[in-house]
């Protein structure tokens, strides 16, 4: 791993992708299990960094992650109230929360764009602390990372199986049947968006914490990073049992943090870096009908092909 | 032991579009009433069904189910004493989730086995589920763990019945539930749905469009025309009608012929 790629870039593109891919999982509920379109995903992913560094700030960085995700949770719940009690479609009550947010999350930094936690302890620093070797002073980060990112799958994984979870995955695979079978579509579907957005909250949180700042634009864009992890990973893991669509999504924001580090080492411009994201995730989406219709193109091809020779024949005999 | 009561309904009142869906309906099911329903196309024998299951509330009138008044009572709890089955066997079943799953939800309607929000599916459960659906004899209970996705439409209208009778309903509405299958399946599933009703004294309203269906299942037909119903018949008077006796009737009743195009086509092939 020397030249093109180092291992502090393979790390850092690993423990970005492990962040991401908490908020890829949030997506994951909202969109694949709960099939709703939640737009307010970057308010909400700012929410979580504003109210994480502002808690971390005030000493108590391991506070500040239920704080993180209590907020997201009361962001989730609003999006949730507005298209269950009142019909607001999905995809409005997403962009009307996230429009919202963003004065919130302004209110929350003390109406500055910009907070910096730098000169006090974090997750991430205290964990740094517990071993001196070299080793661990350039792996704890990722280790941290992997063991809470890890707990979230099972968290998941564990969640889905238990009587709500199925109730809330019936909701988003078959309207008319929850209505058949005493489940309460609205419940499950608050429940639903509060947990996936909790996860939004949780991701802001930690990256507020690892990059020690946050920034007012920090989430903007995010929706689509995550969207492009939830297609990279279904892609390469595919939609079969759950737990490796669980798995799917942290593969999947890792391999796209990957590409994102392959882009930087080949000196694309950061300002093009919202534009290189968009097209990632236009050819992931694309790609597997792409493939389809190239296949058909060909097969097209080599049948118009023979049957013109075949016409040759019968014109020579 | 249902008790509809000048129950009104109007669909976009005060458009062009406005459409009296209801109009009056009375209704009284006794306990273990097994009543089939035919009518013309738009006499409200769906609208019925959903004001009975509260897919909409009514504009007036009370609906009854056992002495209890459900007129402004949720869908979804409804759906706790009543069982549904539609026309689509696409709509009974959730696609993406296992056989079991779909049990395992189904099996939430019940309010005797109140079960925490964060169980699972226990080992007993399991069993119990496998054991309902080798009653249905479909070899499902080998599939436990398939997507309901790749069962064929008339296995997965068979699952949406074991899930709509698993805990057994006080009413069973069934609209049209075999009319999207093949002949022989629609058969089967005709069968498994009088077995599971006779064995659980389940009371049922059925909706047909098969003339004789409607005189030979159950013990009651209704006739329903501009969403009322205008003729009741059972018990002596039923067992002796035939099907052009039951035309005969409507036309009397309704003051015009019976005109549900698909009742006249089976009618054909029928008689």
């Amino acid at each position: 791993m020397t030249g093109f790629l180092t291992a502090g870039i393979v790390r850092t593109a690993l423990e970005v992708g492990l962040i991401y891919s908490l908020v890829a999982l949030s997506l994951f509920i909202s969109y694949s299990i709960l099939n709703i379109c939640d737009l307010s995903t970057d308010g909400c992913y700012t929410l979580g960094c504003a109210v994480g560094a502002i808690v971390t700030i005030a000493g108590h960085p391991f506070l500040a992650i239920p704080a993180a995700m209590l907020a997201g949770i009361c962001s989730g719940y609003v999006t949730a109230l507005l298209q269950t009690k009142f019909g607001v479609q999905s995809i409005l009550a997403g962009i009307i929360v996230n429009t919202g947010l963003y004065t919130v999350n302004l209110a929350v930094m003390g109406f500055s764009s910009n907070v910096s936690i730098f000169g006090t302890d974090t997750i991430f620093s205290l964990f740094k602390n517990l071993n001196s070797s070299g080793f661990w002073k350039d792996w704890c980060n990722l280790i941290l990372l992997a063991v809470i990112v890890a707990a979230v799958c099972l968290l998941i994984k564990w969640f889905l199986g238990t009587t709500l979870g199925l109730s809330i995955r019936a909701t988003g695979d078959s309207p008319a049947m929850v209505r058949a079978s005493s489940i309460n579509p609205i419940f499950t579907i608050t429940v639903g968006l509060c947990f996936s957005n909790a996860l939004t909250g949780l991701a802001g949180c930690l990256i507020g914490q690892y990059n020690k700042t946050c920034d007012i634009n920090l989430g903007t864009g995010m929706v689509t990073i995550a969207l492009a992890s939830l297609v990279i990973g279904e892609t390469l893991l595919g939609r079969g049992k759950m737990i490796f669509r669980i798995l799917g999504m942290v593969v999947g924001s890792c391999f796209y943090r990957f590409i994102i580090s392959i882009a930087l080492r080949l000196n694309v411009p950061t300002e093009a870096f919202k534009l290189v994201s968009a097209v990632i995730v236009a050819i992931a989406i694309a790609a597997p009908r792409a493939k389809q219709l190239i296949a058909f193109k060909h097969k097209q091809m080599t049948a118009m092909q023979e049957r013109k020779s075949m016409r040759g024949d019968k014109a020579n005999a | 032991m249902l008790k509809i009561e000048h129950v009104f309904k109007t669909f976009n009142t005060g458009t062009v579009n406005e459409k009296k869906a209801l109009t009056d309906l009375n209704l009284e099911l006794q306990d273990g009433d097994f009543a089939t329903i035919i009518g013309s196309n738009g006499a409200g024998k769906s609208t019925m069904f959903n004001a009975i299951a509260g897919s909409f509330y009514t504009d007036s009138g009370f609906i009854e189910l056992d002495g209890e008044d459900i007129t402004f009572t949720p869908e979804h709890t409804r759906s706790r004493y009543i069982g549904r089955l539609f026309q689509d066997p696409l709509m009974g079943t959730a696609p993406h989730m296992t056989i079991e799953e779909n049990l395992s939800v189904a099996y939430l309607r019940a309010s005797e086995h109140k079960r925490g929000l964060f169980s699972h599916v226990s080992k007993s459960e399991r069993d119990k589920f496998r054991e309902q659906l080798s009653l249905l004899d479909m070899g499902l209970e080998n599939r436990m763990n398939h997507p309901v996705g790749l069962l064929s439409g008339g296995q997965r209208q068979a699952l949406t019945l074991l899930m709509a009778t698993m805990v057994t309903p006080k009413l069973l509405l069934l609209d049209e539930h075999t009319a999207a299958l093949d002949p022989s399946t629609a058969a089967k599933v005709l069968d498994l749905t009088k077995k599971i009703i006779e064995e659980n004294h389940i009371s049922c309203l059925m909706v047909t469009h098969n003339m004789n269906q409607a005189l030979e299942l159950g013990n009651r037909t209704l006739m329903m025309n501009n969403g009322n119903i205008v003729f009741d018949v059972k018990g002596e008077e039923r067992s002796h009608m035939t099907i052009k006796d039951l035309l005969d009737k409507f036309e009397e009743n309704a003051g015009k012929a019976l005109n549900n195009d698909r009742i006249l086509l089976s009618t054909k092939e029928g008689v």
